[in-house]
């Protein structure tokens, strides 16, 4: 669990950060906070589902569902479970 | 009547947070033609002020060239004002097919479609040539235009860090299972006048089977050593698949514009694009107008050359002077000042001193990157240069910030 929370988080701070000194957590709000916006979310979610082989609908791929790391990480367990 | 008080107090309550947000966008008025030379109403009532014009997208100096004008005269005589239709019912005209036909030779293309502009040419061509098992994937610094076209596109979007190859390559290798990949950039961003890397853009284009589109507004006529663009420019002529470009800056500055590329992508554009069948082309004393600058333009390189010695004039006046300037070799060179009210602040001291430059900040350009665009142009003598060099110098002292590096100068106004 540990390890998907660091893997999502490291690709969020690589995807999307510009400035180096921006500090990321597994809570901070992703996509209310500004830091990904929708256009962004599909690089996101194409990225869980080849690293996770799953396969996440359009309708439980939701902004809401993205805002954060550890919200991501639960959405990605519903699948592979 | 339904625009009730309520109504009118709703959009007057926007208008005013956006004066009160400072991004309210003012129009000067210009009482003489596009040139380097100038006169200006500014604010609205006040008396003409002459000023030297260093923001202007003229960059041959072409917008008031005598030839283009007999041209654009002589189109008017013998070909009408208007047309009163769209192209595909009765409003193509036997120049129309001229220029695109000589806009394909000139960038080395296989066909072309006019566009009304280039703004439509964008808006219009994703949509009539990918669907929903496409992928489209753009640079993060493309034109506001571009970002309209995708949005309208039935394609997936995704994007890449500016300029970044490695991103890039990630993200086409993400997206491998597509049907078809488009890879999208400016030839020369707008803002910061950089060039794309289109040499290294083929190449990853060629190996994961894309296609590569590119807007070059702002380098046809002048970027290469003939002017043909950016992909004159780094050795990849013919090996663009959709470029589109721009009739209203370096070629006449009239309006119009094309998108020019693979010969199946322009049919299906003519078949499919919505601001080409609902919408008028180019008037025919525009289309003359821009024939004649192609002309002009294929005929010698001497307009860009001389934009060239005069870009090089300008930065290298402006480092020396102790400006932070964005990198670059291209005539739009600017100036960074990275606090907003710094920006406008010496804008208007610029034009006190009788020097037309914009200031723009947030949101056209990131947080914290506030700057002065300059625009170089072939209609500028040196002796204009040295005036504007003489100014900025002047208003650089007034504000404090020649020889100060980035982080000074934020220290001092903030960012």
């Amino acid at each position: 669990m540990e390890e998907m929370k660091d893997i999502v988080l490291k690709y969020v701070i690589n995807e999307y950060l510009e400035d180096e000194d921006e500090v990321l957590t597994y809570d901070t709000p992703l996509i209310s906070g500004g830091i990904v916006d929708s256009f962004s979310m599909v690089s996101l979610k194409r990225f869980l589902e080849n690293k996770y082989k799953i396969s996440i609908p359009d309708d439980k791929a939701t902004p809401e569902a993205f805002d954060s790391v550890t919200k991501i990480v639960k959405l990605v367990n519903e699948f592979l479970n | 009547m339904a625009y009730s008080d309520k109504v009118r107090g709703i959009y007057s309550d926007t208008l005013n947070e956006i004066k009160d947000k400072g991004i309210f966008k003012q129009e000067r008025y210009i009482h003489s033609s596009q040139a380097a030379d100038i006169e200006v109403e500014f604010p609205t009532g006040s008396s003409l002020k002459k000023v030297i014009n260093m923001c202007a997208n003229n960059y041959l100096g072409l917008s008031s060239h005598p030839d283009v004008i007999k041209a654009a005269h002589a189109g008017l005589d013998t070909r009408g004002y208007g047309m009163s239709s769209v192209r595909f019912i009765c409003g193509t005209q036997d120049i129309h097919k001229e220029l695109e036909k000589k806009v394909t030779e000139f960038l080395g293309t296989e066909d072309t479609i006019l566009f009304p502009s280039c703004m439509d040419a964008n808006a219009g061509v994703f949509e009539a040539i990918l669907t929903k098992d496409d992928v489209m994937i753009s640079d993060r610094l493309v034109h506001a235009s571009i970002i309209d076209g995708i949005r309208l596109a039935p394609a997936m979007h995704d994007t890449f860090k500016h300029s970044d190859m490695g991103h890039l390559e990630e993200k086409l290798q993400l997206h491998s299972d597509k049907r078809l990949k488009v890879v999208i950039t400016d030839g020369v961003f707008s803002m910061d006048g950089d060039t794309a890397k289109l040499d290294e853009m083929v190449a990853l284009c060629e190996k994961y089977d894309a296609m590569l589109f590119v807007d070059e507004s702002h380098s046809s006529g002048f970027i290469g050593k003939t002017g043909r663009g950016t992909h004159e420019k780094c050795g990849v002529m013919g090996k663009i698949d959709i470029i589109t470009t721009t009739f209203g800056k370096a070629l006449g500055g009239a309006s119009g514009g094309c998108v020019s590329g693979r010969k199946e992508l322009v049919e299906m554009c003519r078949q499919k694009a919505r601001p080409y069948l609902f919408s008028n082309t180019i008037a025919p004393v525009v289309v003359s107008g821009v024939n004649t600058v192609l002309d002009i333009l294929s005929k010698s390189t001497e307009r860009r050359d001389k934009l060239e010695k005069n870009t090089e004039f300008w930065r290298k006046g402006l480092t020396e002077a102790g400006f932070v300037l964005k990198d670059g070799d291209t005539p739009i060179v600017p100036v960074m000042l990275f606090n907003a009210k710094l920006s406008q602040d010496f804008s208007k001291a610029l034009y006190e001193e009788g020097i037309y430059a914009i200031g723009f900040f947030f949101p056209v350009v990131p947080q914290g990157q506030a700057r002065i665009r300059t625009q170089i142009s072939a209609g500028h003598e040196i002796h204009h240069l040295e005036k504007a060099l003489e100014a900025f110098i002047k208003v650089g002292k007034k504000f404090d910030i020649l020889g100060k590096t980035k982080q000074e100068i934020i220290a001092q106004y903030g960012q």
